[in-house]
Order: C-alpha cells, then structure tokens, then sequence
C-alpha cells in the first residue's frame, strides 16, 4: 500500500483493501505472532466529536500490537477550546506520536489535517463525509459471511449524511458488487458519491422501500436515520418508522442474510434480531479490532 | 458605422472578452469583481448574434488586463471565449481561455460545513470536473451558479 495517510475509501484500490483484510485475517488467527510488532509505537488520538466503538477500538488495536496511545482527550478540556486551529492542533500533537487518529465534524477535515503532517494520519470520521476504517471493518465482516464477489447488498437509512454508507459504496465499486440504496426521498445519496459510482460505472438502484428487494439481498447494511435531519418530530416518525426492522419483517430474506449497522442503533434494528442468525452487527463492531490492528501495522511499517 | 457606434465598441487599452455564452455578461463582470462602483469604463453586449454561439455576449473593459486566476474562472462559465488584450486602439494579443485541472483560491465550497470554510489557514481548492468544480476538501459537487461561490 504506498498511501501515507488514509483519509477516504477512494483512495483504496482492490488491492489495497484485500492486504488489509488478509492481514487482518492473519491477526485474528493468532494474535499472539502480532503481540510485539508496534513496541513502543505511539498512537495520537484526537476526537473533536464523542466516539465510542472508533476510539476505543483504535486504542485497543495499537495495544494489541505493543503500542501505546497519547489521547488529546474531551474538547472541553483541550487547546481547540482557546481556539486553536486544527491545523496548528495536528502540527503539535505530530511531534508527540508515530501515527494520527482524527474525528471531526467538519467535512474534509481530515483531508485538510493529513497536508500538514508527515506521520500517518487516519480519518476517523469527518462530518458527513468518510469513515473509511468503519468501512474496512464493514468489508472484513462481509468477506467472512457473503464473500465480497457476486454480493447483492442492500444499504437503508440515512444515506445522505451517514459517512459509513458513503465510504462503503465507494469501496464497493472494487468489488462485484450490486449495491441497493433504501431510504426515504429526502435522505438519498449525495451528488459526489453518485458521482463517483458513476464514474466507476455502477448503476445506482434507488428503493423508497425494503420489501421488494429483500428477498434478493445477501447482505442488508442499516443506518440510523437521525431526527435532526427533519423539520418536525412527526415526520420524523412517519419517515423512520419505514426504514426498521424486525424478526417478522426478515423471514421473507435469505436464511443466509448477513445483517449488519455501524452502531450504535435506537431502534431501526429490533432487539428479537438479534436472536437470529441474520445478526452480525456485533461480531462486525468486534472486527474493528484486528481490522485497525491490521491497517495501523501496514502503515506504521511502511509498504506491507 | 456610425460615430456613436463606434464610441462604444473601440477601446484603447483593455480587454475585450468576446464569445461569452448569450446571458452571461453580467456574471463575467462579477467574476471580474466589475459592479460599477470602481470606475472601471466597460461595454456589455448581450445576446449578440453570433455564428458560433447562436447568440453570444461580448464584455470590453477599459485599462484593464485579466489575471490567470480571472481567467481560470471565466473559463469555467464561457468555456469558448476569447481574450482580445488591446493597446492602443489595436489588438495587441489574442488567448482562448483554457481550463485548469484544478482553481485555487477563486471559489468558496457550497458546503457551509466544509472545513475549507472554517477558520483555518488553508486555500479552497477545487478539481475542475467536465460539467462543474468538486472541493478537494469535503467532495461537494458545484455545477450551478459558479459566480455566486466566487471569493471576494
């Protein structure tokens, strides 16, 4: 992989992404041959906006490698609260570590933060931009369970703002993969990741409901559809209310239906999901681990 | 012709932008921060008939000559003019515009929660697409109104 800084799936080649998961692959095999191969690294983690899965997953994966973070901690309690640029703030904190982790809510942030570092530096979400390590571990998940050739999968929420459905798509235009979007009028993909599929040649099959393509899906990717995106809490509810699922609603699906979310979810996942062989979503969130293990270890050492 | 029509279209010194898509002048004239408060002498022919256009405006600016950044942006909303530099009643120079790959520090992204937009000390940026400008920051596609983006 010859990419200093991952900030977008889009920059990923087929290539790219398969070493990363077969490493992956290596690591949760016996995670013990990887115990000691970041010794003494240090990872920076700067999270502008909370996190839980990201943070904690990145801090557990260069631990797992030997390693050790240095955490610029909550907002509050930070230089960003006198009003230090982001900028100045990634200059700094480059000085104290081997590798950045940043989440922040502006779009492009990380993009604009990687052009004044020389370490590694790691987009762990942007606004509503690119989450493109969920997307790694979202794509390690689907190997394990469908295989990521012949896939027929359906992504459903919040497609417009949800930066997971935006780096998996992208990712998947590298795959063999028919990519069904499910969400209401006023949520569907934004301009630039149509544009990109385009451009990559996929066909861009739009649903306003579930029901028709489910029965087809191999893997069914759900996003929560926040209500700020909504002018009022009533159409808010209309609108969410179509895009949940349940036990009864999945038993017209493949018996082999992957179903997977980026966590953390209200309620568009019902909990008797859960109980069902279709539930992934947490083996998915645990894949975070060896998956951030696997792609901190490729780009602590340079060229794989 | 008549002496009349001669005041407004000769020029001495100054730019005379032919081939402007019919109905564009006036956004040519924000792209060149022109809103007649500045005293700059300018003519503006709209909707001309013209054999390559259909119908083309022409723009002419007197004792003044356009810079690259200019023209990378006119470029972008008339893609087929020309640029007559004159001096001295007499054209002196003749360019078409050509588009850039990439604008730099002309346009501000659409996306008012692009960190382009933010308090940071970096330039906004651009990658010119066949049909609009994409920000190489938060992806945002622009196609309509580009002179509404331009910086001032």
């Amino acid at each position: 992989m010859r990419h200093d800084h991952i900030t977008s799936t889009k920059q990923l080649s087929r290539g790219d992404i398969e070493a990363i998961l077969d490493r992956a692959s290596d690591i949760a095999a016996d995670p013990s041959a990887y115990a000691d191969r970041q010794e003494d690294a240090l990872l920076g983690l700067l999270f502008f906006e909370p996190s839980t899965r990201t943070k904690m997953s990145f801090s557990a994966a260069i631990k797992r490698l030997g390693g050790d973070i240095v955490d610029m901690g909550p907002v509050d309690s930070s230089s960003v609260k006198k009003g230090e640029s982001l900028a100045d703030t990634v200059r700094v904190v480059e000085g104290y570590a081997d590798a950045l982790v940043v989440r922040h809510p502006s779009e492009g942030s990380a993009q604009m933060a990687s052009e004044y570092v020389d370490v590694p530096l790691i987009n762990a979400g942007d606004g509503a931009g690119q989450h493109p390590t969920q997307t790694l571990l979202d794509l390690y998940t689907i190997r394990e369970s469908a295989g990521l050739d012949g896939l027929t999968i359906g992504i459903m929420g919040d497609l417009k703002y949800g930066r997971t459905v935006h780096s998996l798509a992208q990712a998947l235009t590298n795959f063999d993969a028919s990519q069904h979007f499910v969400s209401p009028e006023s949520l569907k993909l934004p301009r630039n990741v149509r544009y990109d599929l385009h451009e990559e040649g996929s066909s861009i099959k739009e649903h306003t409901d579930l029901e028709t393509i489910l029965p087809s899906l191999d893997v069914l990717y759900v996003t929560r559809i926040q209500q700020e995106r909504f002018p009022d809490e009533s159409e808010y509810r209309a609108v969410a209310g179509e895009y949940q699922i349940d036990a009864d609603l999945l038993s017209a699906a493949k018996d082999d239906l992957t179903v997977m979310h980026p966590l953390p979810r209200v309620d568009e996942i019902a909990y008797d999901v859960d109980e069902t062989s279709h539930a992934k979503y947490f083996e998915q969130a645990h894949n975070g681990v060896p998956v951030r293990m696997a792609l901190l270890d490729t780009l602590l050492e340079g060229e794989p | 012709m008549t002496d009349r029509e001669l005041r407004v279209s000769k020029i001495e010194n100054g730019t005379v932008i032919d081939h402007i898509p019919g109905g564009q002048a006036l956004n040519v004239l924000a792209i060149l921060g022109i809103d007649g408060t500045s005293g700059e002498v300018v003519s503006i022919g709209m909707n001309v008939p013209s054999d390559r256009l259909g119908r083309k405006d022409v723009v002419k600016v007197e004792d003044r000559e356009l810079s690259q950044s200019e023209l990378d942006v006119l470029s972008l909303i008339a893609p087929a003019a020309t640029i007559n530099i004159i001096r001295g009643y007499e054209v002196a120079e003749k360019h078409r515009v050509e588009r850039p790959t990439e604008v730099s520090g002309i346009l501000q992204c659409s996306n008012h929660n692009c960190i382009s937009v933010d308090d940071e000390p970096i330039t906004p940026r651009f990658e010119v697409l066949d049909d609009g400008v994409r920000c190489v920051y938060c992806d945002t596609i622009i196609r309509d109104d580009l002179p509404a983006h331009i910086l001032v």
